[in-house]
């Protein structure tokens, strides 16, 4: 055990290494972006200071969202369902003491991504505005209370649900509620077409835009008064109000919530050892089962049992509300691209966007299949000890996982690719090679992704949800998008020799160098299918629970 | 039934079992003990076919697990230390799963599920998801599993942890009846009183090596110990606390 502990842990040095430069690329983009665009603003005359602090202000009201949400979610777990608390809740720690280290593991556990966020985009503030030396500790102290407030009222929130709901159902209830809300805002904001608001002949004059900028978004929230403070020490303005305004109420609100976490905390941990009792109402068998009747009892229970566990768990199947949301503003953006409203647009331009939006189509599937296929071994985790030393074939097991993923992901990418090549009003030549490529890749992203799931599996981890952000999944997410660019690349051949025949009004006909391309495709696709498949099998067949 | 032949496992530089030889005959319950971290886990999750041996061999039955791992999984019954079971499954459908596994199915299987559920006293949750079940329910719900099949051999580790007394007098008594009737049993436990009253010979597991076998009479025999208990043979053959060690750990 020790020795393999260590071998873990030299693995894990990698793995730091390529997360750090993957994040630091990460960093390196978003800073190159929010500098240019302040760069940009800055030199608007009269109202570029006025953009840029209004700017940040919907930044940081777009991460005070975030952060509420993350913190309710957080202080669940760190107090009332974290492994370390029936040894701190016997130990002879004070309750303030208590109260103040669970706020802190609260705070860095929900907001060190925004906090790794905002990084980039003050530094190109302080650069763009030469914020000088000081100007990261002012930074740090605008941030640490605007953090600090939404964990406070994160922990007061949970602290009153887990008094009226037992703690797991308040988590269910909660995380199912978060998603519907991203889900719906997402949607509202989508449809809105906020592309509409950057035309000029939106407002009817200067003074009216002005008046806009000048408003604060919202001036009784911490964003605003953070926004204000940044922005009132890189524009040398002399005002105090925010930094009393930002640091007296992450003062009131943690003095609050310290006398509601005295008064409730104990009573609220006691009510969270309730375990919910759950009795089943639909079982999953019936119709199912007996569609099922032709494959091997093995087999038929192990498909029926990953059903029943992905519908019966919350964290998997309410992603596939947010997924639907995402594929319909898809579809709503291909359907709102002005191509085909009225004027005439060149052919050319519909086979280009039908061919990038392949890319497109082949990126979503990737993503969908590292949320869903990938998880898929690692999701029997502990569970691995009864499939081991039971007599189930591993290789049946890794079929009956792949056409599990495969089956429905290829029937979402036949759907989305028909579709949205339907509403681009496409050629017949563009549709098939469409379809045809969109099929392939499906089946390999889904090898690629049960492989990669296989190779790096996540035993340990109980929320699905997590398990794609692993090493593994950014690995497979770097592999699918470079078969992905290899085959736009190679489709590019024969697309454009397509294009200049349609041009020349030469009828296409199936030219060696068109054969060799599809051929390539082909053997590129089938080969990403296959190999992993193989390794997977034989991989499987070694694995050691 | 049971028998493995310089059985060892590695991991990297680390042996955490040392080629061990031992032979479990038909009718047999057989007890393994050992301190922590002597390799008694690692060897009943070779027997079961959930890690593979480095190096020697394992028969279940008379066949090779490496070679013909499904045949001789499908004779055994494993029961784990740790009740790790699916939490959104019920109790019902863990059991139907698990016979399915061994590629059961039909009424008797709904029969045997429900008799086993009757004698654990688990029939009332049958229809719960198992995540609302308590330490000892799940114990005893992973015991019903590695029995629905019927197997030739249970390899079980660590099986009264969890357990309340009248359930572990009820396994006491179920497994002493399952190899009266010519059932194998390999069995690792840390309560050397069970092992004294319920195994036929036991074998002490000390840093992956078998440092003694057999009944007690023959352990005593081989260690020239007189009328030592299990509890002073065991501490004589693994190395016990001293004196002077307990007393500066007590502040004495």
């Amino acid at each position: 055990m020790v020795a393999r502990a260590r071998q873990e842990r030299d693995g894990s040095r990698a793995k730091l290494l390529l997360f750090g430069l993957t994040g630091l690329a990460f960093w390196a983009a978003v800073f190159g972006v929010a500098f240019r665009v302040l760069r940009y603003i800055h030199r608007v005359a009269d109202i570029g200071d006025l953009l840029a602090g209004k700017v940040l202000g919907v930044i940081l009201l777009a991460f005070l969202s975030i952060l509420l949400l993350s913190n309710i979610i957080t202080a669940l777990s760190t107090f009332f369902l974290a492994k370390d608390l029936d040894l701190l809740v016997a130990a002879p720690i004070g309750w303030f003491r208590f109260y103040l280290a669970k706020l802190g593991e609260t705070v860095v556990h929900s907001s060190w991504m925004v906090a790794l966020l905002a990084l980039p985009i003050l530094t190109a503030y302080g650069m763009v505005y030469s914020g000088g030396v000081l100007f990261p500790f002012v930074a740090v102290a605008a941030l640490a209370p605007f953090l600090l407030l939404p964990a406070v009222v994160g922990t007061i929130f949970t602290l009153l649900l887990v008094n009226v709901f037992p703690a797991r159902r308040t988590r269910e209830l909660l995380g199912l509620a978060g998603l519907a809300t991203v889900a719906m805002a997402v949607m509202v904001l989508r449809v809105m077409r906020p592309e509409q608001l950057a035309r000029p002949e939106g407002f009817r004059d200067f003074v009216e835009y002005l008046a806009v900028l000048r408003t604060p978004t919202s001036p009784l929230l911490p964003s605003e008064w953070a926004a204000e403070m940044i922005m009132n020490w890189l524009l040398r303005v002399a005002d105090p109000w925010p930094i009393v305004r930002l640091w007296g109420a992450a003062l009131v609100a943690v003095t609050i919530g310290a006398l509601v976490h005295r008064r409730l905390f104990y009573l609220g941990y006691s009510k969270a050892q309730e375990g919910a009792k759950r009795k089943v109402r639909r079982p999953l068998r019936g119709p199912l089962a007996w569609c099922l009747q032709a494959v091997a009892p093995s087999q038929r229970e192990f498909i029926l049992k990953d059903l029943r566990l992905f519908f019966r768990d919350n964290t998997q199947w309410s992603q596939l509300i947010l997924l639907a949301v995402l594929l319909m503003i898809y579809i709503f953006n291909i359907k709102t691209l002005p191509i085909h409203s009225g004027e005439r647009i060149p052919f050319s331009l519909v086979t280009i966007i039908s061919f990038l939006n392949m890319g497109l189509a082949g990126f979503v599937l990737a993503a969908v299949a590292a949320r869903f296929i990938f998880p898929a071994i690692s999701l029997e985790g502990r569970q691995m000890w009864l499939l081991r030393s039971s007599p189930l074939d591993p290789v049946a097991m890794l079929w009956s996982k792949y056409w599990m993923g495969a089956a429905p992901l290829l029937v979402l990418a036949l759907a989305i690719t028909v579709l949205t090549n339907w509403l681009l009003q496409v050629s017949e030549f563009m549709m098939a090679v469409s379809v045809i490529t969109i099929a392939l890749y499906t089946l390999a992203v889904s090898s690629l992704a049960l492989t990669f799931g296989i190779f790096y599996p996540q035993f340990g981890s109980e929320n699905a949800a997590q398990i794609p952000t692993s090493f593994g999944g950014v690995v497979y997410m770097m592999a699918s998008l470079s078969l992905l660019a290899a085959v736009i690349m190679i489709e590019a051949f024969p697309v454009t020799t397509y294009l200049r025949a349609s041009h020349r009004g030469v009828p296409m006909g199936p030219t060696p160098e068109l054969l060799l391309t599809g051929g390539a495709v082909l053997a590129l696709l089938s080969a990403a299918t296959i190999i992993p498949l193989r390794l997977s099998a034989r991989r499987i067949e070694q694995m050691e629970a | 039934m049971i028998q493995l032949t310089d059985l060892t496992k590695r991991y990297g530089k680390f042996t955490a079992v040392d080629g061990i030889n031992l032979q479990v005959p038909r009718g047999e319950l057989f007890g393994l003990l050992g301190p922590n971290g002597a390799g008694k886990t690692t060897t009943l999750r070779m027997i079961a076919g959930i890690l593979r041996p480095s190096s020697g061999s394992v028969l279940v039955c008379g066949t090779d697990m490496r070679k013909s791992a499904l045949q001789a999984k499908a004779r055994l019954g494993y029961i784990p230390d740790r009740p790790f079971v699916y939490d959104k499954l019920t109790g019902g459908e863990f059991l139907r799963f698990t016979a399915a596994l061994y590629g059961q199915e039909g009424p008797a299987v709904e029969r045997r599920m429900d008799e086993l559920l009757e004698l654990f006293d688990l029939t009332p949750w049958k229809h719960e998801l198992t995540e609302s079940y308590s330490h000892g329910m799940r114990q005893k719900l992973i015991i019903s599993g590695a029995l629905v099949h019927r197997p030739d051999v249970i390899v079980v580790d660590e099986p009264m942890v969890g357990l309340d007394p009248r359930s572990a007098r009820l396994l006491k008594d179920l497994f002493r009846s399952f190899v009266d009737r010519g059932g194998t049993i390999l069995m690792s436990t840390h309560t050397l009183e069970v092992a004294e009253v319920m195994c036929d010979r036991i074998a002490i597991v000390y840093r992956g090596k078998i440092a003694a076998q057999g009944t007690m009479a023959e352990m005593r025999q081989q260690t020239a110990s007189g009328e030592l208990s299990l509890e002073d043979l065991f501490l004589k053959l693994t190395g016990g606390l001293r004196e002077r060690q307990l007393d500066s750990v007590l502040g004495l």
